[in-house]
C-alpha cells in the first residue's frame, strides 16, 4: 500500500501539551516537514523560548537548548558563531520576540545572524494566562486589559515584521497565518525559504506567523480561526516584506 | 613570546592567557575598567581564526556565551561590575544548565553607576549566588598579573571538569596595572562533551536546558549541583600564606588588597608584631579549613577589603566564635595604604595581643 501521510522524521512520536485548537501543533509540523524536505535534521540546534512553546524541544528530534525569555537570539548567535556550517533556528512567541526580547532580535537580524527565527503571534501572553501583549489589539480584552487594549495607555500592538524589514541584514521576512489550509501551505513555503537564505548564507530569515490562541482569547477553536480572519490579518497584513536580493 | 617574559597590563594578559587556554568564541560589550579586554582580544581572536563579537548588550553577550557553550567550544565574557549584574540572569540559567564557561569581572565600585575606581564589593555577588536559584561559581581571585594568567588557564579547565561557570574576581587595579608575565607551554586539557549539542548526528538528540517542571526533578537537580559543589570545595581549594606559621595577628585579604596587606605584614613584624597573611585564592570555595586552623594559633583575624565588609563574614564562619574578627575596608574606589593597615594590624594587636 502506498504511504500518502504520515509524521516527518523530524517530528517527535509524543502527545504536546498544547491547548486544544492551539496553532502551535501545526507550527512544529510545518517546521518539521521542512527540516525533512531539506535532509537537515541531524545537523539542525534549535532554541527554545519562554512561553507556550518552552517544551518545544521535547516535539521535535533536532538538538535543541532552551533559552531565557526573550534570549534566544543571542543564544542563536552563539551556536551559530561556534558552528557556522549548522543549521539554527529560534522558535519564539510575541511576549518573547516583541517585549522581552526586542533588543536581542532587532541586533541578530541588523547584524545579519545567519539564524532563521520562527515567530509565532497569537497577540497574547498564552503560558502565564492570557496577559497583554506588545501585540494585543487595540480593545482586545485580556487578563492585563480587562477594558480592552487602550492605545493611550498602553501603546500601540507591534508591527515586528514591518520593523524588522527595514534592517539591511535581513534577507527574508514574510508574514503568514495557519488559520486554513490555503494559508497553511504558504506559511511553509515561507518558513522553507526562511531556513534557505540561512543554507545559502545569504542573511537572517524570520517568519511571522499570525497564531490562535483559544483559551486566552475565551473563544471556540473554530471561531479563533475566523478571528485571524477578522481581527489580525486587517492589522498584520499578510505578505513577504524581504526576499532574498531585494530591499522593499 | 613563550617562555619569556613580556610587560602586559593585567587586562590583556586575561586576554591573552584565554587564547593560549583555546577560548574559541568571546563575547564583549565595553565597560571601564576592563575595555582593554576586549579591545585585546578584537585584534587577537580573528589572528587566531577564532570568535570576537562585540554584543548589544551584556545581556545578550552572556546569552551567546550560553548558546556558544552549549556546543561544546571554550567560550568567555568579561564586563565589570554593572555590566556583571546584567549578566546575572544569564549566569544563573548557565549555571542551571550546567555549561562550562569562563566569566571575567573587573570590579569597580557600587552601588548602582558608583564609580569606575576598583572595589571589591561584588563578593557577595560573586560568591553566593548573584541570580536567581541555589547556585555556585567558582570564584578565582588573582592577586598579580602573572596570577591572571595562570587562574585564566586554570578557569577554563576547571569549568569543562566540573560542567561549571568560573568566574575571575579581578579589580581595577589589576585590570589595569602592568607587570611583567610569563607564558609557560603548555596543553589544555581537553575533557569529552558527550552532552553537547552540535547537531545529533550519529547518536540520540541532546537537550541543554535548565527547565524541570517536575517538582521532584527539579530538587534531583539541585541535590546534584549541591553535590557537585561538594566535591569542588572538597577538592579545589586555593590560598596562600604570608608568615602566618607564628602570627598572633592574622590577616586575610584577597586580590590586590592582600598585596598592600602583605607589606603592612612586614611594616607591623618590624614593630615586633607576630603578624601574618593568609590570602584565599580561590573565593568559592573559600578556604574555610585553612582559616580556622591558622585561627588557632593566632590571638586574633583582621579582614582588610575593598568594601564595607563582605568577606570577613565568611571568615567569622571559618573562625566560628573561637577568636575575635575585625574588620577593615575602603570602599567606593579608596585603597589602604600599607601604613592604615598596619596601624590596624597594631590596634589589633594593642587589643588582644598580651604584652
Amino acid at each position: 500500500m502506498k504511504v500518502v501521510f504520515e509524521r516527518p522524521r523530524a517530528l517527535s512520536d509524543v502527545t504536546t501539551h498544547y491547548c486544544p485548537g492551539c496553532t502551535h501543533g501545526i507550527i512544529h509540523r510545518l517546521v518539521a516537514e521542512v527540516i525533512d524536505e531539506l535532509g537537515i535534521l541531524e545537523r539542525t540546534i534549535g532554541v527554545a523560548p519562554v512561553g507556550c512553546a518552552v517544551l518545544a524541544y521535547n516535539y521535535l528530534e533536532c538538538d535543541w537548548q532552551q533559552a531565557a525569555h526573550g534570549r534566544a537570539p543571542a543564544v542563536a548567535t552563539g551556536i551559530k558563531r561556534a558552528l557556522p556550517d549548522r543549521v539554527v533556528f529560534t522558535y519564539q512567541g510575541d511576549g518573547d520576540l516583541a517585549s522581552i526580547g526586542t533588543a536581542e532580535i532587532v541586533h541578530a537580524a541588523n547584524r545579519g545572524e545567519r539564524i532563521t527565527v520562527i515567530y509565532v503571534n497569537n497577540a497574547i501572553y498564552g503560558m502565564t494566562g492570557g496577559q497583554m501583549a506588545p501585540t494585543t489589539l487595540e480593545g482586545q480584552v485580556t487578563a492585563t486589559s480587562p477594558r480592552g487594549r487602550d492605545i493611550k495607555q498602553a501603546g500601540h500592538p507591534m508591527r515586528m515584521a514591518e520593523m524588522l524589514a527595514t534592517l539591511p541584514g535581513v534577507s527574508y521576512l514574510a508574514r503568514v497565518a495557519v488559520n486554513k489550509p490555503a494559508n497553511i501551505m504558504k506559511a511553509k513555503k515561507a518558513i522553507k525559504q526562511a531556513f534557505m537564505v540561512q543554507i545559502d548564507d545569504l542573511g537572517f530569515g524570520m517568519v511571522e506567523i499570525l497564531s490562535t490562541c483559544p483559551t486566552n482569547w475565551g473563544l471556540q477553536p473554530a471561531k479563533a480561526m475566523e478571528w485571524v480572519d477578522e481581527k489580525m490579518i486587517p492589522y498584520y497584513p499578510l505578505g513577504e516584506f524581504k526576499v532574498p536580493g531585494e530591499v522593499k | 613570546m613563550l617562555g619569556e617574559k613580556v610587560l602586559m597590563k593585567g587586562n590583556e594578559a586575561i586576554g591573552e592567557a584565554a587564547i593560549r587556554a583555546g577560548c574559541q568564541l568571546y563575547f564583549a560589550y565595553p565597560i571601564t575598567p576592563q575595555s582593554e579586554l576586549p579591545q585585546y582580544l578584537a585584534r587577537r581572536m580573528p589572528e587566531e581564526g577564532r570568535v570576537f563579537l562585540q554584543a548589544e548588550s551584556e545581556i545578550a553577550a552572556i546569552n551567546m556565551v550560553y548558546g556558544a557553550a552549549g556546543t561544546g567550544a571554550r567560550v568567555m565574557t568579561s564586563s565589570s561590575s554593572p555590566g556583571i549584574s546584567l549578566k546575572q540572569e544569564g549566569i544563573s540559567y548557565i549555571a542551571g544548565a550546567e555549561l562550562p564557561c569562563v566569566i571575567v569581572n573587573i570590579v569597580r565600585g557600587g552601588p548602582g553607576l558608583g564609580g569606575i575606581q576598583p572595589a571589591q564589593s561584588d563578593y557577595f555577588q560573586a560568591t553566593k549566588g548573584g541570580g536567581h536559584g541555589d547556585y555556585r561559581l567558582i570564584v578565582l581571585a588573582p592577586a598579580s598579573v602573572q596570577e591572571m594568567v595562570d587562574l585564566t588557564i586554570l578557569a577554563f579547565d576547571l569549568a569543562d571538569q566540573y560542567r561549571n561557570p568560573v568566574m575571575i574576581l579581578g579589580d581595577g587595579v589589576l585590570g589595569q596595572m602592568m607587570e611583567p608575565v610569563e607564558f609557560k607551554d603548555f596543553e589544555p586539557v581537553k575533557i569529552p562533551k558527550p552532552w553537547a549539542t552540535t547537531g545529533r548526528k550519529g547518536r540520540e538528540k541532546n537537550i541543554i536546558n535548565s527547565l524541570y517542571l517536575d517538582p521532584t526533578k527539579l530538587e534531583e537537580h539541585n541535590w546534584h549541583l549541591q553535590a557537585k559543589y561538594r566535591e569542588i570545595a572538597e577538592k579545589e581549594v586555593r590560598y596562600d600564606t604570608y608568615r602566618s606559621e607564628d602570627a598572633e595577628v592574622l590577616v586575610v585579604a584577597y586580590g590586590i588588597t592582600a598585596r598592600i596587606a602583605r607589606t603592612a605584614v612586614d611594616m607591623a613584624r618590624a614593630q615586633g608584631i607576630a603578624a601574618g597573611l593568609l590570602r584565599p585564592i580561590t573565593l568559592f570555595p573559600f578556604p574555610t579549613e585553612a582559616i580556622a586552623q591558622a585561627a588557632e594559633g593566632a590571638k586574633a583575624l583582621l579582614t582588610v577589603e575593598l568594601s564595607a565588609g563582605q568577606m570577613v563574614e565568611d571568615v567569622r564562619l571559618a573562625v566560628n566564635g573561637k577568636r575575635p574578627v575585625y574588620f577593615y575596608g575602603r570602599t567606593g574606589g579608596m585603597m589602604p595604604t600599607p601604613e592604615e593597615i598596619c596601624r590596624e594590624i597594631v590596634k589589633v594587636a594593642g587589643k588582644e595581643v598580651a604584652e
